[in-house]
């Protein structure tokens, strides 16, 4: 404990410290000397290519691409068959890009398996590529490059490249002595110093600057490093001296006299988020000497070669058998462990050491704690300087010290501590050698869960992700199931394993596991061009309609058909019927869709709005006479003549004979022969028949007076005769022809009986002619009749005659207030019979 | 007074729209949070298209749309200007979004790359949006291509509003044809939507443990349903189950039931002025305010606009009721109401007066409630005495109890010789077909000849599709089977009592609806004792279980009921909701019931839905 504070070094107002992360894994016999070196930032890999052997190009001594975990554990070596390369960096998500002189920028993922390559330009083909960098944005990793031709050129984005040569700088007959990229705003510039000359570059214009409060002896300037966030810059001039001051030029914050005259190998910006210090660590040979507001620096002497990543919250110092990080002491670990601090956080840290020795002095403390109020500020403290310890000891003091202070605490939210231990506990798991990732609470929380398991799933520790998951109790859909995907899509890739191996290994492990897309992993599968694999695969999709576009994209289309099928969504039904109907020949189209009896129907649904004659063909294809009679008969109400509309209708008869539907084939026959008499009786009475029913014919025949031809009618369609009187009478009574009614009645006995006569008298208001009929009514009917003329009292005879309750009823139904009373009682007295009975 | 009425009656309005979604939330289960879901997805996608808007409508849509939106919900998100989708150009608004609201029909995608055609022209600059209901349609979006509008279009989403809550129990997704499409038609689209809808269901309410089903069409969607949990199984809802059931009842299991004509309030109103989407249109003449001095002058010409739902306290209580039940009830109101006013002069102190005036919008929403439903009962009236209602009502009941239904019926007959409605001719001819499971081919030819000759020889495909319907078929050597599933299910009641009910074929005035006994002997005493008859009627029956994340299961309380989810697939009455709502309301009945449905119907639009319209262009 007392040794916390034994790597601190003071500078200015701030302690820094150096502290060892991991002791290398690798085996490096001439160190990182002529070495191109590149490491990921996040505690990402580190990439090496020997320089030595780059220059001389002798089929022996190809230079070899090594790639390491931040513990230097191999990962991946091969060796390196393309051009020069002038540039090696990584890009956010962990994918190397090897910059060559003639401007091809190749992608390797950090397994050495390459991804694609693309260009910076045909300009650089030329002039070659003198010096490049690698930046960060918003937008993804960019590419910046100078020419031998002095030009820049950036590519913003490598995933979405777009290149932009900026403007020429005036003059410049020399390469830049050294430049950075900016990235502010969602603008690029480069910043580029030549002799005593400072240029700001943006896309239009070439601005010549001079940073505020800079010596005016300066003639050169060595080395220029922007900040991890791009907002600071730092510049080592000719004189020895280092300014540091804001990107944009305009604000100096320090300037420290190194006293070296010779240019640093290396110099990068050690600064915290929200650090009120700015600092630089700069690396000669064997130096390390960090500078920041203050006259004074900390020194350190380097044993080995170097080289310094920078990252958000300090400098990693990778060597040949270390691997160290240096960083600004943060200010709660400062508070606890800076001797004799009096901050509650330290208190309470000695009052738990008390404590744990079983002395009282740990009650004295504490009560000086709870004086001050000050035990909920204690705690916290110590939870967050746990966060910035490395080391998982002093982790665990600062946590028990924390936890011993909540319980004096009665509703202190529980939420920071136990948050803190979970993160702590994934940090360390990553930090741990074998996986080699020295991420910092700072840099965790900046790169999120998600991001930090997409990396384990890059680097294919699938059981680590999976564990994390689990233990952060991530949504499986996010989580588990996420990382099981991507395993399974690593996993489609190995040639060497067959097909239903790896089938069945991934459903062995995924299961029904919530939300897999197998299409998705089949869809990679197919990639790779193992079809049968991604045919095995999709069995396994629970989700029918995922599996439709990639069996289509396969041309396995009629199984794309019978899943779209299995998915009951017709809307993809319909689509892979599209799909088939310009892939196929006709023929085999409608075999298919004989052989799928919903497709077929849902593509009939379609032909009958869309395309009227392939239904046809359909129908007979499939000699479905039936419908092919429906279809004519719906199409002869298309046809705009008669004679187009018998022909149609003759086509529907004989599919509904071929059909053996007699009744059909005779209606239609029948209506034809209708047709005929219409357009025949159209001209001869010079009146519209056509499009009437038979009824409304004959109706219209009858009201005419035209009594012969209805006649015919009914005898020629075998009317019936029920029927045919209910026609004639209301055809008479409608033109009011009492008359002709009355002589029918009288032709002979009526098969409707005599009721219809009097109600359509009463329907054409002559009470006189109706009640001529009442007589003719059957006792069953009287009632109804002697109501209908409106004779209460004979309806009330007739019911009473008839002994029928229902029937008295519904006489009562009919009466109204003004009733005469005396007819009422009868009724009344004649119900009460009734219902003894 | 005329003026205080006046502006009463706008209040009433502000009142009833308030009262919209509540009374969405006073039942069994609150399907307010459906709707809110639903009004959420639209204010999202509404505020992606930035700036001020006008709406294209697919007319079909705006009924269904009021339920969940009204124009106030538009407008606060700048919906400045609605037009109905129609052919041609787009009328002029100055607005920067046009969003077209559409089904994912061909035709109309047709007309909309139509409207966009003659809009650029016009060189304007608006952005278009295309958000498809219930679901986006790949078929659709290649129709716009191959019109080379489909780059046009900024968005194009779906909004998935599949089942609309219509009222406290009540869900429908108004799908028009959706009986047509699946009986007749195999087309199973509707049955897809079903199924997703009641996932969406399901994760807002949790999962159903219990799946029952009678009909093809319910396997069908079962089996989507529980490919569908499969599916989703990662985003498993942990949510306590709210249904305790689901029971899905194919319409073709009992087509019965939609023919007979409805006899409780609510379905009267229905199948004589007939309900759309929770509304009805009546004849204005009873609704005219008698005002002195003037006379009969200016009537209203406008047919009297109503909206019909429980959130109206009087309608609740009368719905349901068998018809014959309303008069009294309503006859009982208007002596409280006209008590409550009198009281005004019993007020004597200022506290008494203030307390009455306080009482006062009640009373008068009340009374002017009260004078609604006396008018529509008296519209009602004057159709149930009369004497063809009363003649066809008896047909009806007699076909039913199983008179006579093997030969040629006299009534129908005759009023097809008068040419009365042919849909009223199809609707007792098939109810008779139905009754008899199917006629003698010559009772059969019989029928369909004078129904062509009388009504044309266009509706030989009509009839064609109601046989493919099995509403009207021939007899086939088996017996007929109606008699035994009649008397096994009870479904005539000889003593029925109209005005306290004890049994739910009060609704029909003695007819018990088919798909509601089944619901109700599925509880008790289960489907197992009835298990001959359910062979005798159309499609499998069946029981599923979905399995519930531990620790969801339901702990019931001592006499809590049990909640089912009966859905109607191809279309449910009122008067069969009303027999549910009854069973609901039984005090030893045990189970409250949801009702949901893909189309709310009455015979006669359903018979519609089933007719195929040729019109020939004049020669």
């Amino acid at each position: 404990m007392a040794f916390v504070t034994a790597n601190w070094n003071p500078l200015g107002e701030a302690f820094y410290r150096k502290i060892e992360l991991y002791e290398m894994g690798w085996n490096l016999r001439e160190g990182l000397r002529d070495c191109l070196i590149a490491a990921a930032p996040y505690g990402g890999p580190i990439a090496l290519l020997k320089e030595s052997q780059r220059r001389e190009r002798s089929a022996s001594a190809r230079p070899l691409l090594e790639i390491y975990s931040a513990a230097g554990v191999p990962m991946a070596s091969f060796p390196w068959k393309s051009g020069v390369v002038v540039h090696i960096s990584w890009t956010v998500s962990d994918d190397l890009l090897c910059i060559q002189e003639d401007g091809t920028v190749l992608i390797y993922d950090m397994f050495g398996n390459f991804r694609r390559h693309f260009s910076m330009g045909n300009e650089v083909l030329q002039n070659q590529v003198i010096e490049a960098k690698v930046f960060h944005s918003a937008y993804g990793t960019g590419v910046a490059i100078v020419t031998g031709a002095f030009r820049f050129t950036l590519a913003t984005n490598i995933d979405d490249l777009k290149l932009r040569r900026l403007p020429e700088v005036p003059g410049l007959q020399v390469a830049p002595s050294c430049w950075a990229v900016l990235t502010q705003d969602r603008q690029t510039k480069v910043v580029l110093a030549s002799g005593k000359d400072l240029y700001v570059l943006d896309n239009t214009a070439c601005t010549p600057v001079t940073p505020p409060g800079i010596d005016p002896q300066v003639s050169s300037y060595f080395q220029m490093a922007a900040s991890f966030s791009y907002k600071y810059l730092a510049l080592f001039t000719d004189t020895g001296h280092v300014w540091m001051g804001t990107s944009n030029l305009k604000e100096k914050l320090s300037e420290f006299d190194t006293k070296v005259r010779s240019p640093p190998k290396q110099m990068v910006w050690c600064r915290r988020p929200k650090s009120q210090q700015p600092a630089v660590v700069l690396m000669w040979d064997r130096l390390l000497l960090v500078a920041g507001k203050c006259r004074e620096s900390i020194k350190y002497h380097l044993d080995e070669e170097s080289f310094l990543v920078p990252e958000l919250d300090g400098v990693r110092i990778v060597s040949r058998s270390f691997h160290e990080f240096l960083h600004e002491v943060p200010g709660a670990c400062e508070e606890i462990f800076k001797i004799a601090s009096m901050a509650p956080g330290a208190l309470l840290l000695e009052a738990h050491k008390e404590y744990e020795k079983e002395s009282q002095k740990a009650d004295e403390y504490l009560r000086e704690i709870k004086e001050q109020n000050l035990l909920p500020e204690a705690v916290r403290q110590c939870v967050e300087a746990a966060g910035f310890e490395h080391e998982p000891e002093t982790q665990k003091i600062l946590l028990r010290a924390s936890s011993f202070g909540k319980c004096f605490l009665s509703n202190f939210p529980p939420e920071q501590f136990v948050g803190m231990c979970l993160d702590l506990r994934v940090l360390n798991a990553v930090r741990d050698y074998s996986v080699g990732i020295p991420l910092t609470y700072a840099q965790y929380k900046q790169m999120t869960v998600q991001v930090l398991i997409d990396r384990l799933v890059f680097r294919r520790l699938y059981p680590l992700a999976i564990e994390i998951c689990r233990y952060l109790k991530i949504p499986e859909f996010q989580g588990v199931s996420r990382v099981l995907k991507h395993w399974a899509c690593f996993k489609v890739q190995q040639k060497e394993e067959p097909d239903d191996v790896i089938a069945c290994a991934i459903n062995q492990k995924l299961g029904d596991t919530a939300s897999i897309s197998y299409s998705e992993i089949a869809a990679r599968a197919y990639e790779c061009g193992r079809t049968e694999l991604a045919i095995k695969l999709l069995e396994f999709e629970p989700r029918s309609g995922e599996q439709v576009p990639l069996l289509l994209k396969m041309k396995r289309s009629q199984l794309a058909l019978s899943k779209a099928i299995e998915s009951g969504d017709t809307d993809l039904v319909y689509t892979v019927v599209t799909y088939l109907k310009n892939e196929m020949n006709r023929g085999d189209f409608f075999m298919t869709l004989r052989n799928q009896p919903v497709a077929l129907s849902l593509y009939r649904q379609f032909c009958k709005h869309q395309e009227q004659n392939t239904l046809k063909d359909l129908f007979n294809q499939d000699d479905d006479h039936q419908e092919l009679g429906n279809f004519y008969v719906r199409a002869s109400y298309g046809e705009g003549s008669v004679e187009a509309r018998m022909a149609a209708l003759q086509n529907a008869v004989d599919e509904f004979n071929k059909a053996k539907n007699e009744f059909s084939a005779k209606a239609t026959e029948e209506q034809m022969k209708l047709l005929r008499w219409q357009r025949r009786f159209q001209e001869e009475f010079d009146k519209p028949y056509l499009d009437c029913s038979l009824h409304e014919t004959v109706h219209s025949l009858l009201l005419d007076s035209k009594h012969k031809q209805a006649e015919q009618l009914y005898k020629d369609f075998r009317i019936p005769d029920k029927r045919f009187w209910w026609l004639k009478i209301s055809a008479l009574a409608e033109k009011e022809d009492w008359e002709e009614l009355e002589k029918f009645s009288k032709s002979k006995k009526s098969p409707i009986g005599y009721l219809p006569f009097v109600e359509i008298c009463v329907k054409h208001h002559n009470k006189y002619e109706a009640k001529k009929y009442v007589t003719k009514v059957t006792l069953e009917q009287k009632v109804k009749a002697h109501l209908a003329v409106g004779d209460l009292e004979q309806a009330v005879e007739a019911a009473i005659e008839r002994r029928s309750e229902s029937e008295l009823n519904l006489v009562l139904s009919r009466c109204t207030p003004t009733t005469d009373r005396a007819l009422l009682d009868k009724i009344n007295s004649a119900r009460a019979g009734a219902l003894k009975k | 007074m005329t003026r205080i009425s006046g502006a009463w009656s706008s209040h009433d309005t502000v009142v009833l729209s308030v009262k919209m979604a509540a009374h969405l939330s006073y039942g069994r289960v609150n399907l307010n949070i459906l709707r809110e879901a639903a009004r959420k997805e639209l204010r999202e996608f509404l505020d992606k298209c930035a700036g001020s808007k006008a709406i294209v409508w697919d007319e079909y849509l705006t009924g269904p749309f009021g339920l969940i939106a009204q124009y106030s919900l538009l407008k606060e998100h700048e919906v400045e200007k609605m037009f109905t989708l129609k052919a041609g150009r787009l009328p002029a608004a100055d607005v920067k979004n046009i969003i077209f609201f559409v089904r994912p029909r061909l035709e109309l995608m047709d007309i909309i790359a139509e409207n966009v055609i003659g809009e650029d022209r016009q060189r304007s600059q608006r952005d278009f949006h295309i958000l498809f209901v219930p679901r986006r349609s790949l078929l659709c979006e290649q129709r716009l291509e191959e019109q080379g509008v489909l780059g046009s279009f900024i968005n194009i989403e779906e909004y998935i509003l599949d089942l609309i809550p219509y009222d406290g129990d009540l869900l429908s997704m108004e799908s028009e044809s959706a009986f047509r499409e699946c009986y007749l038609e195999n087309d199973q689209t509707s049955l897809y939507h079903t199924a997703k809808g009641l996932m969406t269901l399901q994760a807002l309410y949790g999962t159903i443990p219990q799946i029952f089903g009678k009909g093809e069409c319910a396997r069908h969607v079962a089996n989507m349903m529980l490919r569908m949990k499969r599916e989703f199984a990662g985003s498993q809802n942990q949510i306590l189950p709210v249904f305790d059931s689901l029971l899905l009842l194919d319409r073709n299991v009992d087509l019965l039931t939609p023919l007979a004509t409805q006899l409780t309030y609510e379905g009267l109103i229905d199948e004589v002025y007939s309900i759309t989407n929770g509304y009805v249109k009546l004849p204005p003449e009873k609704f005219t305010q008698k005002k002195q001095g003037e006379g009969g002058k200016d009537l209203p010409t406008e047919p009297k606009k109503l909206q019909l739902n429980s959130a109206e306290e009087l309608y609740a209580e009368i719905r349901d009721k068998n018809f014959n039940a309303v008069g009294s009830v309503l006859s009982k109101k208007a002596k409280i109401i006209s008590a409550a006013f009198e009281e005004r002069h019993n007020a004597k102190t200022v506290g008494e007066i203030k307390q009455f005036v306080s009482q006062l919008p009640h009373m008068q929403a009340a009374r002017s409630s009260l004078a609604n439903h006396t008018s529509i009962a008296e519209l009602i009236k004057d159709i149930t005495t009369s004497e063809s209602f009363f003649d066809n009502l008896t047909v009806e009941q007699e076909f039913m109890t199983g008179v006579d239904t093997d030969k040629v019926n006299s009534y129908i007959e005759d009023c097809i010789a008068q040419q009365d409605p042919l849909i009223k001719i199809l609707r007792l001819v098939c109810m008779q077909s139905v009754c008899n499971n199917g006629l003698k081919q010559k009772v059969l030819d019989y029928y369909k000849r004078e129904i062509l000759q009388t009504y044309g020889y266009e509706h030989l495909l009509t009839l064609s599709n109601l046989e493919k319907a099995g509403l009207l078929k021939p007899q086939t050597s088996t017996r007929n089977n109606y008699p035994t599933i009649r008397k096994t299910l009870k479904l005539w009641m000889e003593d029925i009592n109209e005005q306290n009910p004890n049994d739910i074929s009060y609704v029909y005035s003695g007819y018990a609806p088919l798909s509601v006994r089944l619901a109700q002997l599925l509880v008790r005493p289960g489907w197992r004792s009835i298990e001959e008859v359910l062979k005798m009627l159309p499609g499998p029956h069946f029981e599923e279980r979905q399995q519930l994340p531990s620790g969801l299961h339901k702990k019931r309380q001592q006499g809590e009921n049990r909640t089912t989810l009966v859905f109607f697939l191809g279309g449910v009455t009122y008067a069969e909701i009303a027999a549910l709502r009854f069973l609901s309301q039984m005090e030893d009945g045990g189970t409250e019931y949801v009702i949901a449905t893909t189309k709310l119907i009455n015979g006669t639009c359903w018979i519609k839905s089933l007719m195929d319209k040729l019109e020939a262009p004049p020669f």
